[in-house]
């Protein structure tokens, strides 16, 4: 069964959306996510969705999903890379996509991320400590 | 005059079969030429109307066309279910009305997305959609 | 038109070449062409042939697959077209191709009454394809025009890194509904690649603005929000600021400023820039 890879990033989780998300594999990156985030006790989650051409209201509502569960673990999520057509689309699809922080690439997310997390310990930057458990 | 060129029927029944019918129906979209902001709106009106048709009739029937009105070429999707059709299309039509999970945006997002929508239903019969999306609409 | 018409034309080709070709010259752009271009004459001679056999099947009743008259046409049609030829000289040069057939026919064929319905036919053939070139001429044109359209739109909207992480466009002349959505494609695509966090799109040079264009603008600010950067719109004039009331538009959730300037430095102090003066005297 495919799933979607969680990548650990200092003390944020970075997932890369490469795939058309069906059903199941949406559920499962749900359940995958919020077990890691508090596995790892993350304070960030990056969601990347620079290869992804269609966001419809399913995925929408996923990624609104994602942002709220995440919440009440303590996390803050920030949807990176979204492709220009698919912003102006979701803009005519009505999508709100409300709560849901989003930023230009990886790069922005993490400092945005930083920005939102009080105490930050410099040692816990990806440089360090980039790759899954 | 709205006249045919090519078409193709597919039937979706599972989730799978929505990643078929959307890499098709952007087949005939990149075929004529259209844009990638139109394409991807089309694409992303056919995903919320098939999936509506998954959810609330347990799938249907699409036919994939491409059409020519003129000098325009453009796609048309027509989507027939068999499920139990829509009470009050109005209503329905309303922006986060839904009678399932969803956000409610399918059909009045779609109707938003596309050039032309058009939309018949009959209540234990089922339901047609019919969209269309202009190359350069 | 009859078989006989037919084969009489076929082998007098020779000589509707030659008065094709006298007909051409009498013409003062068509001599010119035919003067200047070495092809012209060969192409002359490949068009009557593919005529000759269009005629020969109209007159026999057969309906060919394919139409290498219309095919040749077209070629030629739109080349004269892009060269700039005029549609009076494109078509000219077909009904001097209709009368050298006819001043054929009539050194031939003696019977005036079969001269005349003959004529009629060769007549309403030849006519039917000058009417192909001017509609081939017209879409050749139309081709011109739609490139050249393309072109200007993207000259009238230059996008400016005028800081890193700050975007200026300033958008010239009318906008319509269509070069609003080519605005908002090229900002858009330009944020991501320049990766910039603002953009201010300058409208001082529009001199009126419809709820339409204000919607998609609207659109345009939401959706580069949605992208996770933000727009800012500049130089509304105090007309469009009135019409915008009036029609009842909400900008309350968009970001504008007066002038550029005055745009340019929100979005310093948004990525938290400041401009000093140096108090330094420099040393000379």
């Amino acid at each position: 069964m495919e799933k979607i890879p969680i990548l650990r990033m200092g003390s944020f989780l970075l997932v890369t959306i490469q795939v058309d998300l069906y059903d199941r594999l949406a559920l499962n990156l749900e359940s995958d996510l919020v077990q890691m985030v508090n596995k790892t006790s993350a304070k960030g989650v990056l969601i990347d969705i620079s290869a992804v051409s269609i966001v419809d209201s399913f995925m929408g509502r996923i990624i609104g999903n994602i942002a709220n569960m995440t919440r009440i673990m303590d996390a803050q999520t920030v949807v990176v890379g979204m492709q220009p057509a698919v912003a102006i689309t979701l803009v005519e699809l009505g999508l709100p996509l409300n709560g849901v922080r989003t930023a230009l690439n990886v790069e922005k997310g993490m400092e945005y991320l930083h920005s939102m997390i009080p105490h930050e310990e410099e040692d816990e930057t990806a440089d360090d400590d980039s790759n899954t458990d | 005059m709205i006249v045919t060129l090519t078409k193709d029927e597919m039937t979706v029944f599972k989730e799978q079969d929505v990643i078929l019918f959307r890499n098709r129906v952007k087949e005939f979209a990149v075929k004529i030429k259209m844009g990638l902001v139109n394409q991807t709106k089309l694409i992303t009106a056919a995903s919320e109307l098939v999936r509506n048709m998954l959810i609330y009739a347990k799938g249907g029937k699409v036919l994939i066309e491409v059409v020519s009105r003129g000098r325009d070429n453009g796609v048309r999707l027509t989507f027939k279910d068999q499920g139990p059709g829509i009470k009050d299309i109005n209503l329905a039509m309303k922006d986060g009305f839904t009678t399932g999970k969803s956000l409610g945006l399918g059909l009045p997002g779609a109707k938003r997305l596309a050039n032309e929508f058009a939309i018949q239903s009959e209540l234990g019969k089922g339901t047609t959609i019919t969209i269309i999306k202009w190359a350069n609409g | 038109m009859s078989p006989e018409t037919s084969k009489i034309l076929k082998k007098k080709k020779k000589q509707v070449l030659e008065n094709w070709f006298n007909g051409q010259l009498a013409n003062e752009s068509l001599k010119e062409e035919l003067v200047s271009n070495r092809d012209a004459r060969s192409q002359s001679e490949e068009l009557l042939e593919a005529v000759l056999q269009k005629l020969d099947a109209v007159a026999n009743n057969i309906t060919p697959d394919e139409d290498p008259a219309e095919e040749l046409l077209e070629t030629i049609s739109l080349t004269r077209a892009r060269n700039g030829y005029s549609p009076r000289e494109t078509g000219v040069y077909i009904f001097s191709l209709k009368e050298a057939l006819l001043k054929t026919l009539s050194d031939e064929v003696r019977d005036v009454k079969t001269l005349y319905e003959e004529s009629l036919g060769i007549s309403k053939q030849l006519d039917n394809i000058a009417i192909t070139t001017f509609e081939t001429f017209i879409k050749g044109r139309e081709e011109v025009i739609l490139r050249q359209t393309d072109e200007i739109t993207e000259i009238s909207t230059p996008v400016i890194r005028v800081w890193d992480g700050i975007l200026a466009l300033p958008i010239i002349g009318t906008l319509d509904s269509s070069r609003t959505q080519v605005v908002m494609e090229n900002l858009l695509s330009q944020i991501v690649e320049t990766g910039s966090s603002i953009a201010i799109l300058d409208i001082s040079g529009v001199p009126a603005v419809d709820s339409l264009v204000a919607q998609h603008l609207i659109k345009t600010v939401s959706a580069t929000r949605l992208m996770g950067a933000e727009c800012i719109i500049s130089g509304i004039r105090p007309e469009i600021a009135q019409t915008v009331v009036h029609l009842g538009i909400d900008l309350s959730g968009i970001v504008t400023k007066s002038s550029l300037a005055s745009a340019l430095s929100y979005a310093f102090a948004t990525l938290r820039l400041e401009v000093k003066k140096n108090t330094k005297e420099p040393k000379n």
